[in-house]
């Protein structure tokens, strides 16, 4: 028997994360994503009793979770861009220390202050760094309400399989838009005791430090190196993307997140003009599908990004495809969401010009 | 030439025991904890972290609960206290060491959990964590190592620099009209009714370490009660940025810190209920 | 009258020669020594035979690294008197 509902997205994340036997959530309200923290504190305490708290700060947020996330236990937070870029030296601790926990950024306009408006430029800071250091985390666009509830359960499971950071990457469409979601069933919480975790100090073993301070270069190294092996197999076997008609595609539009959606529509209006579209739909953004859409640019003409943002993942596009095929990008920035007759537009501009 | 003195340096020099009969295990009356690593510490000769950290060690092994215990390290001259401490320890970025310490005690609410950190660390980058952990009334205990001066950094001022006082960021003294005037976050805190415990001692006699002991005994066992947050600060010396011997420290800190820091209970829990 | 002894060992690779035990000893029996620790630092060593055991040392010392030990000599008393004896009286001596 399905559990269907019709949810807000981020209502549904918050929902998600109850079921997914979450033990803490360490949050700060800003716009649009409040209503995860308000929808926990409503909700977690009679169903799991997972620990709420709303902090005093971002900052304070991901250093609550770095502490909680080393005893062993499954926590997040969530916030929206100015509110993640102050996250971005707790997130580098976490990374170092190689601890388990979920992030969600529900990505506004910016840069600065910016707006409430959806967009889709933190994809620079999410994927490749945003705090100090080498390390990455696996990110995850979702591009509905579903994929908001069940990145979360496949967040936490990838973070406690990689000893990772995971990120959701959403946006302020997502969060705020209502649509149809299945409720996985509700999984209960562990008390599971991790060896790499601080839970006291008994007798049958070594004190647990977690720390990413490693003064000596040659443990630094070897912290780094360590990272990369990680990195690497997670590149192996992480990879996630969906592709739409591209089999006989002459142009394949390469989007993530709700932009996908909409390519998908530009597609469809493509196609009743005669133009053979594909979309090609990155699921993870951290590891990128390089390989994939190498691959797919022997099979077709060109490539068009379509962002709402200036310009970021196109250039993991062009890295995939090394020059095969030309890597066109169209993008709105401020918040504003592109239509499918926009893209549609640019579309017919580029078939011109390759068909000319 | 004291030939005694030169008898006693020879019996000492290899650290033998001297007088058999005497210094027998039957005999002992104080040594340093297990819970204290025996390793040499990095810190100056006289810094009072030593100290410190060796009553932390004597506090838990008091009371026997190493397999209870996670601390949390500041940045600062203490970034290693966890190679000092023989208990689960995790390394906070600089300031934020009570919302580390939160995050642990609110999923691991029957463990102890205490923060260790500097004035830096505690009342600069850190006093929004600071603040709001005192005032949600966090579990745990806090401890605050005052010096009035960085450290770890070469000897910056602090927010806790008394007025006057010179580093290398007021090389002419503090001057009020410019940095403001020494920070008393401990009497801040204190007002906090989420604040159950707050105390300020130092370590620079043997009287003062031993109601520094007693503190920070509090500042655990009250963690049981669930009635608020301990908070003990410790007015230390850094005879290194203060440019003195240890001994000429711990006289400076007796005439200067201490009139400003006067040690003393701030705040004690009215009918303290013994803990079961 | 009991007689209070002690005595304390230094672990004098450790000591920084801070002298702040030196400074808390109420017999003034500690002193820092001519010689060096492979550190580099001058130690301290107990110069006078005085040691009450009193722990003050140890307590302010920031390294951890003075064991302390004490012995109190207690003179034998006698603990009772046996008065007015009229008959025989058996004393057994327990050891």
């Amino acid at each position: 028997m399905k559990e269907l509902k019709l949810m807000k997205g981020n209502e549904a994340l918050a929902e998600a994360a109850i079921r997914s036997g979450c033990d803490g959530y360490f949050g700060y309200p800003i716009t649009p994503q409040s209503e995860v923290l308000e929808y926990l504190t409503q909700h977690a305490k009679e169903r799991t009793g997972m620990v709420v708290l709303q902090a005093e700060s971002e900052i304070a947020s991901i250093n609550m979770i770095y502490g909680a996330a080393g005893t062993g236990k499954k926590v997040m937070t969530s916030s929206s861009s100015p509110g993640i870029s102050l996250m971005q030296e707790g997130i580098s601790y976490i990374a170092c220390a190689e601890l388990p926990c979920l992030l969600v950024n529900v990505v506004r306009g910016g840069p600065g202050l910016g707006t409430i408006q959806p967009s889709q430029g933190d994809y620079f800071q999410t994927v490749k760094g945003g705090g100090h250091g080498d390390y990455r985390l696996i990110v995850l666009a979702p591009s509905t309400v579903q994929e908001m509830v069940d990145h979360v359960k496949l967040g936490f499971d990838l973070a406690f399989k990689w000893r990772n950071p995971v990120m959701i990457l959403s946006d302020g469409a997502l969060g705020q838009m209502m649509e149809k979601v299945e409720l996985f069933p509700q999984m209960p919480r562990t008390n599971e005791i991790y060896p790499w975790a601080t839970t006291g100090k008994t007798k049958d073993r070594e004190r647990t430090i977690i720390t990413s301070l490693h003064i000596q270069p040659d443990k630094m190294q070897e912290i780094n190196l360590h990272l990369q092996k990680k990195y690497k197999a997670i590149e192996v076997e992480e990879i996630r993307y969906e592709m739409i008609d591209c089999e006989d595609a002459d142009l394949v539009l390469v989007a993530f997140g709700l932009v996908a959606r909409i390519c998908q529509k530009a597609a469809q209006l493509a196609k009743e003009k005669g133009i053979k579209v594909g979309v090609f739909r990155p699921i993870s953004l951290f590891p990128y599908p390089y390989k994939a859409l190498n691959q797919l640019a022997d099979n077709v003409k060109a490539f068009l990004t379509v962002e709402m943002n200036a310009g970021q993942m196109v250039e993991d596009v062009r890295l995939a495809v090394n020059g095969k095929i030309p890597v066109e990008f169209t993008g709105r920035m401020g918040g504003i969401i592109p239509t499918p007759e926009e893209i549609l537009n640019k579309i017919e501009e580029i078939y011109v010009g390759e068909t000319a | 030439m004291n030939e005694k003195r030169l008898l006693e340096e020879e019996k000492h020099f290899e650290t033998m025991i001297a007088e058999e009969s005497l210094c027998s295990n039957e005999n002992l009356v104080y040594e340093k904890p297990e819970t204290l690593i025996d390793t040499p510490m990095h810190y100056c000769p006289g810094c009072g972290h030593g100290v410190a950290h060796r009553l932390i060690a004597e506090v838990v092994a008091e009371l026997d609960i190493q397999d209870e215990t996670i601390g949390v390290a500041p940045v600062g001259c203490s970034v290693f206290a966890y190679n000092y401490l023989n208990m689960d320890m995790t390394e906070a970025a600089h300031g934020r060491a009570s919302a580390v310490a939160t995050g642990i005690k609110r999923v691991l609410p029957d463990k102890y959990v205490f923060s260790y950190q500097g004035d830096g660390d505690l009342a600069a980058i850190g006093t929004g964590e600071t603040i709001h952990t005192c005032n949600r009334g966090e579990n745990i205990l806090m401890i605050f190592i005052n010096n009035g001066i960085y450290g770890m950094t070469g000897g910056q001022m602090a927010p806790t620099t008394l007025v006057g006082m010179k580093s290398t960021t007021t090389p002419f003294g503090r001057d009020v009209e410019i940095m403001g005037n020494p920070l008393k976050i401990t009497e801040l805190i204190a007002q906090l009714p989420g604040v159950y415990y707050c105390t300020r001692v130092a370590v620079n006699t043997p009287n003062n370490v031993r109601k520094a002991k007693k503190a920070i005994m509090n500042g655990f066992k009250y963690q049981e009660l669930k009635k608020g947050l301990s908070f003990v600060e410790i007015v230390s010396n850094c005879p290194s940025n203060w440019k003195m011997t240890p001994i000429e420290s711990n006289k400076w800190l007796e005439e200067n810190m201490l009139p400003y820091y006067p040690l003393g209970d701030l705040k004690v829990p009215q009918n303290p209920q013994k803990a079961v | 009258m009991a007689k209070v002894k002690g005595d304390i060992l230094i672990d004098i690779e450790k000591c920084k020669g801070c002298e702040l035990c030196a400074a808390a000893c109420p017999q003034g029996s500690l002193e820092l020594s001519r010689k060096l620790n492979s550190k580099g630092y001058h130690y301290i060593v107990r110069i006078v035979d005085n040691c009450t055991g009193c722990t003050n040392c140890a307590l302010v010392c920031p390294e951890g690294i003075i064991k302390v030990y004490r012995k109190t000599d207690k003179k034998k008393e006698p603990v009772a008197t046996i008065t007015n004896v009229t008959g025989d009286i058996t004393v057994t001596v327990q050891s």
